[in-house]
């Protein structure tokens, strides 16, 4: 993994509101403020990690930043141009530089199609090749992830699981894109196939000099393929930072609360877990201040009502809380 | 030394197929004491959740016991009616299913739900069943159960749900509960609630537990004893200190191997290559020999026996066999 601090994109104070609407006429009651305010440089050929509990926005994170959901509130800046606000035919040439991995890639695959020519779809919106070119490149992709020539022409029900995502890599790899969304892409595999698709992505990586942005909830494959890892609470950034420092210095007490929470497959050391109490908040109603006050095992008066400043406590360590 | 409770023998479960039968468990023999916890760990489609649903009487109607005993107290459950099981799953053995979300009759209160088994096995009163409800949602942990009574399971978030789950499945007081990944649909921080709750639990009531994971991370939490399935059959079994620091058989080393150490930022990732048979699929001798490392002609050619590696632990490979050049591993006496 070459990271080279060179910015490839830039997302500021993105936020994704959904409406949720409700009683006779459907009016809108209020907002699911599942992204709520995000900002981050992603650099060339990083892995960046976006960790939480489920409803946190990972997932609304990831397709807003490749422009599958409006913005509600935000700028996003790809490679120095400004597409926040840029129609799709304007954003049509960086479609092809971001694409996306999904935690079922069977769901995105159409069953009546065969592999070969879900593969070639891309090819032909995306690039001027032949069909014999692009049958030449289909056949190299099977190759490069693992699957077989003869796979061209299955139907997606004769895959098992990690070979369909095998085919979701292939698929967002086939036009070259610079970034790439993965969205919980190992979460359905078997622990074995798990760690075929992570070497997988890893050596893709290398070999093209991808970006990746990674959400996951397994803390350890997060801490095994990034470089930099964002964690989330309610939609909110909690902290940031390089890998090893996250992981060996947690000072948020979401992140700490977080790791300690792991079962470790090692047996004997009793390790003391931090019990949070109380189940996640409802997002379309956030707590004031801290959005974490509510479950913090430290929180203070303040914490409650005073949204705590997002701070360098570290070089490249950044965190939102008022006691740490 | 305490008693067994469940000792299941040689069990083989078929589905019905138009090949013939097609074996899902294929002659595995374990057995669980009193206050203990087994887990049962492997990958998908090894058949995990059929052995537990072999015990519970619960198949599917094209599956079958085809072979082998169930001994639950001294009655082998493998040869009761429908009507008999009915009344050990309501009152000696429960069980708590894969999908929480599906387990919950989402037309029906939890404290519908929750009233219905204690009226029926433990035949009391409605308001008694109420009372005891109200009892267990606490036991679990449910804050405010009292007005969790009259709602209904979408009203409560899938922590809550599976706490729920585990009231119900605990109110007819089993002396063994099943509990078939448990956790899996949970994040961490609540699943962590749930793995003390099921150890205090299980403490306090000094019930037996068979425990179905794929998480190597919570076998390691909350097993006394472990046993690792492949492809059908049992390929290790030990305590659960054995199975982490001394594992025997290349499938359980590769299991360890593939789970990303948090705690290790080296941590070196080794993949198992290929992936599980299907049930149809023929392998001779060995069941795992077309993806093991170690695989030598005998493999190929002989399915492996039984080795005590100690008094409770045992492994089917062939490295184990007297004479067989081992990198690492410990030699260990044939039975
Ligand atoms: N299209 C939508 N309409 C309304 N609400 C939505 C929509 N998509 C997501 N949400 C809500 O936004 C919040 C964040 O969802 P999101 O899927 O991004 O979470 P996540 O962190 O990816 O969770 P998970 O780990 O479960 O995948 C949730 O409360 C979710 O219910
Ligand atoms: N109703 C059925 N008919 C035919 N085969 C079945 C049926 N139910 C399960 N099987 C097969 O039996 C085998 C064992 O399934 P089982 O559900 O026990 O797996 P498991 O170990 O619990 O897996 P998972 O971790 O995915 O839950 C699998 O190959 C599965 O495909
Ligand atoms: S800001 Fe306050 S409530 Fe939030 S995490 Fe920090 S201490 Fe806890
Ligand atoms: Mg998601
Ligand atoms: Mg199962």
């Amino acid at each position: 993994m070459v990271v080279d601090e060179q910015v490839l994109y830039s997302v500021k104070n993105v936020k994704k509101h959904f409406p949720v609407r409700g009683g006779l006429l459907q009016r809108v009651k209020n907002h699911v403020k599942a992204v709520d305010g995000i900002t981050l440089d992603i650099y060339k050929g990083e892995t960046l990690g976006v960790v939480g509990e489920s409803g946190c926005g990972k997932s609304t994170l990831g397709r807003t930043i490749l422009g599958l959901e409006s913005l509600t509130e935000g700028e996003l800046v790809f490679n120095g141009n400004n597409i926040s606000n840029y129609s799709s035919r304007q954003l049509k040439p960086y479609k092809k530089e971001m694409q996306m991995i999904f935690q079922d890639p069977y769901a995105s695959l159409n069953p009546k199609q065969r592999i070969g020519d879900a593969l070639e779809e891309a090819l032909i919106i995306h690039t001027n090749l032949t069909s014999l070119e692009r049958r030449e490149r289909v056949l190299q992709l099977l190759n490069e992830v693992g699957l077989k020539e003869e796979h061209y022409e299955r139907y997606p029900h004769e895959f098992s699981g990690g070979q369909r995502q095998r085919i979701g890599i292939a698929r967002a790899i086939s036009i070259n894109p610079s970034f790439i969304v993965c969205d919980e892409p190992v979460s359905a595999l078997d622990v074995s196939v798990q760690a075929q698709v992570i070497k997988l992505l890893r050596d893709l990586q290398e070999k093209h000099g991808l970006t990746y942005l990674f959400v996951s909830h397994d803390l350890g494959v997060v801490r095994h393929l990034c470089n930099r890892v964002l964690v989330m609470y309610l939609g909110q950034m909690v902290e940031l930072a390089p890998v090893h420092k996250l992981y060996e210095n947690p000072t948020h007490p979401y992140t700490e609360a977080l790791l300690s929470a792991i079962p470790r497959p090692t047996v004997g050391r009793k390790r003391e877990r931090i019990r949070l109490r109380g189940d996640l908040p409802s997002p379309s109603n956030p707590p004031t201040g801290c959005p974490f006050h509510t479950r913090c095992p430290i929180a203070k008066e303040h914490c409650s009502t005073e949204k705590p400043a997002w701070r360098e406590i570290d070089e490249g360590h950044f965190i939102a809380c008022h006691e740490r | 030394m305490k008693e067994t409770v469940l000792e299941v023998k040689d069990l083989v479960t078929t589905f019905k197929s138009a090949d013939g039968p097609l074996p899902a468990v294929r002659g595995a023999s374990f057995s669980v004491k009193k206050g203990e916890t087994l887990c049962i760990v492997g990958e998908s489609g090894c058949g995990k959740s059929i052995t537990a649903l072999s015990i519970m009487g619960l198949l599917p109607s094209n599956g079958m016991i085809a072979d082998g005993s169930i001994y639950f107290n001294q009655r082998n459950l493998a040869e009761m009616s429908p009507k008999q099981m009915q009344k050990v799953r309501g009152n000696d053995v429960s069980m708590i299913f894969q999908e929480p979300m599906t387990a919950l009759n989402p037309v029906f209160t939890i404290g519908f739900q929750i009233r219905e088994p204690l009226m029926i096995h433990l035949k009391l009163s409605k308001k008694q069943a109420h009372m005891r409800g109200i009892e267990l949602l606490r036991m679990v942990g449910i804050p405010s159960p009292v007005e969790r009574m009259n709602q209904f399971p979408h009203e409560l978030s899938g922590g809550m749900r599976q706490r729920v789950m585990i009231a119900i499945a605990l109110s007819c007081n089993p002396s063994l509960l099943i509990a078939d990944e448990p956790t899996t649909a949970l994040d961490v921080t609540i699943q962590a609630q749930i793995i003390d709750l099921l150890n205090d639990l299980k403490e306090q009531l000094d019930m037996s537990m068979i425990m179905i994971t794929h998480d190597m991370g919570v076998v390691a939490e909350i097993a006394d004893r472990v046993i690792v399935m492949y492809a059908g059959e049992i390929i290790e079994e030990g305590r659960v200190e054995e199975i982490f620091e001394n594992p025997q058989h290349p499938y359980t080393k590769g299991l360890l191997a593939s789970v990303p150490n948090v705690d290790d930022p080296e941590f070196d990732l080794k993949p198992i290559a290929g992936s599980m048979p299907m049930l149809n699929e023929q392998i001779s001798g060995c069941r795992f020999h077309p993806r093991c490392p170690y695989a030598f002609d005998k493999c190929m050619e002989k399915s492996p026996k039984t080795f005590h590696v100690t008094d409770k632990q045992s492994v089917r490979c062939w490295l184990q066999e007297e004479g067989v050049e081992q990198n690492g591993g410990r030699r260990a006496s044939s039975l």
